[in-house]
């Protein structure tokens, strides 16, 4: 569904069922250089399992609309605004479900309103999230040699069953074409350089997380790949112990969605149970 | 980066879409034999069912076997994925399916395999899908054919039966100048010779029955997407960017954005024409792909010196391979085919329809079969066979003489296969000699006797 959010279009899928506000929901956040298509297996399962989905474009990703947001916490504050704008009523039930960038979103928005958010998963997610200087400067200069490098990165194995969204397809192969067509996206305005640079110094500037983890009263899982080589389990301890975060580990690197979606599916409902 | 995480070609080749089978540890890839998968639970099956899992559920929408496959073709062609099917005929079907309907139009190049012509020209416009083909070099008549209902274009990336190579950078920008896809059958350049996705191509099929299989045992298609194409942005496509009632209103560019198109075909077209691969046909072409880097370079090492061959041979008038001077693609073909074009070519015998026909049947270790692609070298005499119902005058519109012969060179000795033309040639020459000496020694017909009775 389309949402006006501080007067510009944004986009949200909400698993093939309208939105109903009198339902408990679960806000999906993608992360650098993705849009909502990475979750929607698990949206799909909420929408028909007695909640919203409500798996966001982010600001100029997408089908939303830029200009991009300029700052992790102003992205959080934005997320904030589309519950509003999506009518989800003071006192709703609201899951945050982040992954990588998306996570750092999740965990700002949530330390924003405390009394708001009901349960937090940050999904592949480190704090500090630095970005390796090589890789902030390819990503501006040499973009599509980025996408590579960090396709690279992600993935975990030459075969991931039973893939995502179904069988049969590449994930790398698939990952690739999404951040390219994201990159290239006509709604990407606003960043100082490229999207897929914006992204990435976004994650790499933020500096606000345990600040936003000493606010966070909801319970807090770290769902994390054991073989993630963008932000590797061992990233996230201090985190996990400011949150007095609960963690599962995936046996995936750092596509935990798209590498072990049962998983994640599981992960997420013993959250929300 | 070199490596598990960023692997080459060859190492796609063995190890895409595949990993020791968890529950046996058998390395080979397993065929999975099975009409139908056990489901974990009720929930489990609903959520299957409503695409909020990923899984098999019957094996004519999705198989292990298959997908193993399907993800390997994905990534050596730089795809997002792939659908197996029971033919490249059902895989160019599915395509044509997925994307058109009654009412809508296709721009073909005219140097088709004679299967797409007859879809294309006779069997689709049976169901509302007219298409125009173009020549496949003339991007004017690309341009000027497109019209508001046009779906895509399509053409071969090398065509037949001339070998005309396809500037696909140029004609995908014409179709996307048209917010249209271009489909490509890329069967005669598997993707160790050619990444269509690289220049521009949106869709590509093959038949994997030829280079991929490589053995010439089984039949099946593969149809892969690029990811490449914005499905929604286009307008054009309101299969793909708008409620589906055949499956929940799903909107697939809304559950993929990449991945729209792929969703379709697998939701749709192998749903409802069911034409899908069997387990075990899967399994031999991946046998087949294992190998395809090495089998290609022998394929191509192998063609090259029979085309060196015939070219400089006195009973041959023409050699169409790209990679010559003669050929008017040889600029385009060096290139995008930089590592040679293909195992598939025909020449021209100076002679007869009768000299072709004694050619083909002097050869000892080529086949004379209706196939290409195979590791065996075959051979077929178009003008005898496929297109015998042709007088001469319909044969050269189509390109093909009298003496036209196509042959594709396989993995044998290439010696042994220069050995084996040469002789037929020669065998050829002599059928001349003799049908020369027979209309010689026939007395003329000698004038009516004076007095004689005529009827």
């Amino acid at each position: 569904m389309k949402l006006q959010v501080n007067g510009r279009e944004a986009y949200v899928y909400t698993g093939g069922k309208p939105f109903d506000p009198t339902l408990p929901c679960v806000v999906f956040v993608h992360g650098a250089l993705h849009d909502h298509s990475v979750w929607t297996l698990l949206a799909r399962w909420c929408a028909h399992h007695g909640h919203n989905a409500l798996a966001v474009d982010l600001p100029g990703h997408g089908r939303s609309a830029g200009p991009v947001g300029d700052s992790i916490p102003a992205l959080g504050a934005w997320l904030l605004a589309l519950l509003d704008a999506a009518g989800v009523p003071t006192g709703t039930s609201v899951a945050l479900m982040g992954h990588s960038m998306g996570s750092l979103i999740a965990l700002d928005a949530a330390g924003q309103a405390p009394d708001r958010i009901t349960r937090l998963l940050m999904v592949g997610t480190a704090y500090p999230m630095k970005v390796s200087a090589a890789l902030l400067d390819t990503s501006a200069q040499v973009p599509l040699k980025a996408i590579d490098m960090v396709n690279a990165f992600s993935i975990s194995t030459l075969a991931a069953k039973p893939s995502y969204p179904g069988p049969g397809m590449w994930l790398h192969g698939a990952n690739r074409a999404l951040m390219r067509r994201t990159l290239a996206g006509p709604n990407a305005t606003g960043c100082e350089v490229n999207l897929f640079h914006h992204d990435f110094r976004l994650c790499d500037q933020y500096d606000g997380g345990l600040q936003a983890a000493a606010q966070v009263r909801c319970p807090t899982t770290l769902v994390l790949g054991d073989q993630d080589m963008m932000t590797p389990p061992r990233a996230t301890a201090e985190l996990a112990k400011a949150l007095k975060a609960q963690t599962v580990v995936l046996k995936s690197g750092h596509s935990q969605a798209a590498e072990d979606p049962d998983g994640l599916l599981a992960a997420l409902r013993a959250a929300l149970a | 980066m070199a490596g598990y995480s960023d692997p080459g070609f060859d190492t796609l080749a063995l190890h895409a879409g595949a990993v020791p089978d968890p529950s046996t540890g058998a390395r080979a890839v397993p065929i999975h034999l099975t009409t139908s998968f056990v489901f974990p639970s009720s929930e489990a099956a609903a959520s299957l069912f409503n695409m909020e899992r990923s899984g098999h559920v019957y094996s004519r929408i999705s198989n292990p076997t298959n997908a193993v496959l399907e993800e390997r073709i994905a990534a050596l062609e730089g795809g997002i994925g792939a659908i197996a099917t029971a033919s490249g005929q059902a895989a160019f079907h599915l395509a044509i399916s997925t994307l058109a309907g009654a009412g809508h139009h296709i721009v073909a190049s005219s140097a088709l395999y004679g299967g797409s012509h007859n879809l294309l020209d006779y069997t689709m416009r049976r169901f509302g899908i007219s298409t125009t083909f173009v020549a496949p070099g003339d991007l004017a008549a690309w341009r000027a054919a497109i019209r508001p209902e046009t779906r895509f274009l399509f053409g071969e990336t090398l065509g037949n039966p001339g070998l005309d190579v396809l500037d696909i950078a140029k004609v995908s920008a014409i179709a996307h100048e048209h917010r249209l896809p271009l489909l490509v059958d890329s069967t005669f350049t598997p993707p160790w010779l050619l990444k269509p996705f690289d220049h521009g191509a949106d869709l590509l099929f093959h038949s994997a029955t030829k280079f991929l299989s490589g053995h010439g045992t089984v039949i099946g298609g593969l149809l892969v997407d690029s990811g490449q194409f914005d499905w929604a942005a286009s307008g054009r496509f309101p299969e793909l960017s708008e409620p589906y009632s055949g499956f929940h209103g799903m909107v697939f560019a809304e559950e993929s954005t990449v991945g729209a198109f792929l969703l379709r075909a697998r939701r749709e077209g192998l749903r409802d024409f069911g034409a899908c691969m069997s387990p075990h046909t899967a399994w031999l072409i991946l046998q087949g792909i294992e190998t395809l880097p090495l089998r290609m370079a022998r394929h191509v090492d192998n063609t090259r010196q029979v085309v060196a061959m015939l070219a400089a041979h006195p009973m041959v008038s023409r050699v169409g391979y790209p990679e010559l001077d003669s050929h008017p693609s040889q600029a385009l073909a060096q290139q995008m085919l930089p590592r040679g074009c293909g195992a598939v070519f025909s020449f021209d015998l100076k002679g007869t329809r009768a000299q072709g026909v004694a050619f083909i049947e002097a050869l000892k270790i080529f086949s004379h079969l209706a196939n290409v692609g195979d590791c065996r070298s075959l051979v077929i005499h178009p003008a005898s066979t496929t297109h015998f119902r042709m007088d001469d005058a319909a044969l050269a519109s189509a390109g093909i003489g009298p003496g036209t012969i196509r042959l594709s060179i396989g993995l044998e000795d290439p010696a042994d296969l220069i050995d084996d033309l040469k002789r037929a040639l020669k065998a050829a020459e002599k059928t001349t000699d003799k049908a020369t000496d027979k209309a010689a020694q026939k007395p003329a017909p000698a004038a009516p006797a004076s007095g004689a009775k005529t009827a």
